[in-house]
């Protein structure tokens, strides 16, 4: 059994490249643990589909206010300086590049920066929602994911083989083992847990890992 | 010239079968839950309006609202972003039943597609769907080197709509993010009938905080105290009360 980081750890590794006054959108669920672990003296503004910038955190229970929610319905609270508008401007900021950052889930990423986490295939009822939008548009479009799959299939693939998200659109991945750019349609690997061997790495991902660089070691805190 | 309606039964009563319908609304924030169970008292009563296609960015929570609605069988076509809920089960069961049609269109298209609709654009170019699914069979076009799929507006018969205050020639502010789809579909509907919680005489809107500007509403409605859809459904509340 690999050692390998909690979904905490990786939202947290994620979180430390957010530069100070960032325009960020995080994905529904796993993703928006990434604003938990905002470096001190940095503080992202946090924007939601549904038409909010810079709100703050869940109210106490009992406190929720459901005209105050964000893209995962869940309750949250106003801070100096929100901004409500209407949906299309919501989307205009997403498509229009204004963007720094958006991540997301995954179920799949290939080497060419194509993403799937919309759909695991014809059965049930299909739920796109704003995925197929926030990755076009944002500066970066990261993902935060397992390495594998429960099944411990690579999820990063030469090609994608679920119904595609996005095509090229995704800039960095974190994952459970490493720090994986996608440039020119290469996995080019940035950091990797210490106590993995670059051979155990190769052998959990579907597609080759170019190293062009020195490979820092994957350190976080424990979370 | 006044556009308040007397009460929410003469406020749906345009609607008619086979209409389409834009509900305001992301989840429950901006839902006009009264103007929704207006409609379905009128089916219920007259077996009318039915063979509705409606446009929501989902597809309904629970048992009230556009759950209720769907629940009734008064909707033919659903055409949302996300019909999933904490509890889908209305739209899920008719959907795996195929007894709902499903046209599913990403988020910020389905906004865009609204606005378009209102600002008489036939149709635009967004990157969004390229190379999936969801763009199959559409045209597709490169500018400045990078691909675009093309989607076209949506309109609509009627709009029922939730905003916060409303003058009586139809100027509108909302409440924090229930604004959400609603300024776009009042700009999309030949019909844009609006509850709000407030009806104020004209002036009583500061100009400078109207959000939808009165032209894109056709009639108003006050519900005083709206009901939430999350706390229905927190209360385990289903509409009709007696239906199961």
């Amino acid at each position: 059994m690999t050692a390998k980081l909690t979904p905490t750890q990786i939202a947290w590794r994620a979180a430390q490249d957010i530069a100070d006054g960032a325009y960020v959108n995080l994905g529904i669920g796993f993703p928006e643990m990434v604003a938990r672990f905002q470096p001190p003296g940095r503080q992202a503004i946090f924007h939601t589909e549904n038409g909010i910038l810079g709100f703050g955190e869940a109210p106490a229970p009992g406190a929720e206010d459901w005209d105050l929610i964000n893209a995962g319905k869940k309750a949250v609270t106003l801070k100096p300086g929100t901004a409500f508008f209407h949906h299309a401007d919501s989307f205009a900021m997403v498509r229009g590049g204004h963007l720094d950052v958006a991540i997301l889930g995954a179920y799949e990423v290939a080497e060419t920066g194509d993403l799937a986490n919309w759909s695991t295939g014809p059965k049930g009822v299909p739920a796109v929602g704003g995925a197929m939008d926030l990755v076009h548009g944002a500066k970066r479009v990261a993902v935060i994911t397992d390495h594998v799959t429960k099944d411990g299939k690579p999820k990063l693939l030469k090609r994608c083989t679920l119904p595609l998200t996005g095509v090229a659109c995704v800039t960095r991945v974190y994952s459970s083992l490493a720090v994986i750019d996608i440039e020119d349609g290469h996995f080019v690997l940035r950091e990797k847990l210490p106590s993995l061997s670059l051979s155990d790495l190769q052998s959990l991902t579907g597609a080759e890992l170019h190293i062009p660089a020195p490979v820092q070691d994957l350190v976080t805190p424990d979370l | 010239m006044d556009k308040t309606l007397p009460d929410l039964a003469t406020a749906v009563a345009g609607v008619t079968d086979g209409m389409t319908v834009m509900i305001g609304g992301f989840g429950g924030s901006g839902a006009p839950i009264e103007l929704i169970h207006a409609l379905i008292d009128r089916f219920l009563a007259t077996g009318h309006p039915r063979d509705l296609t409606v446009i929501n960015n989902n597809a309904g929570n629970g048992h009230v609202g556009l759950a209720a609605l769907i629940e009734t069988g008064m909707v033919r076509k659903l055409i949302c972003s996300f019909p999933r809920s904490a509890d889908p089960v209305v739209f899920t069961e008719r959907y795996l039943a195929g007894q709902i049609e499903l046209e599913l269109v990403p988020q910020g298209t389905l906004a865009e597609r609204i606005r378009a609709g209102g600002a008489g654009i036939p149709a635009f170019y967004t990157p969004t769907g390229y190379g999936t699914d969801l763009a199959h069979g559409k045209k597709i076009e490169e500018f400045d080197g990078r691909a675009y799929v093309q989607e076209r507006w949506l309109k609509a018969d009627v709009a029922l709509v939730k905003a916060h205050h409303g003058d009586r020639l139809g100027n509108l502010t909302y409440r924090m993010a229930a604004r959400n789809f609603n300024p776009l579909m009042c700009m999309a509907a030949s019909t844009t009938i609006v509850q709000v919680s407030r009806i104020l005489p004209p002036g009583g809107i500061d100009p400078e905080s109207v959000i939808t500007p009165g032209i894109f509403v056709q009639g108003l409605v006050l519900v005083e105290n709206p009901a939430q859809e999350e706390d229905l459904n927190r209360a385990g509340a289903r509409y009709p009360e007696a239906a199961l």
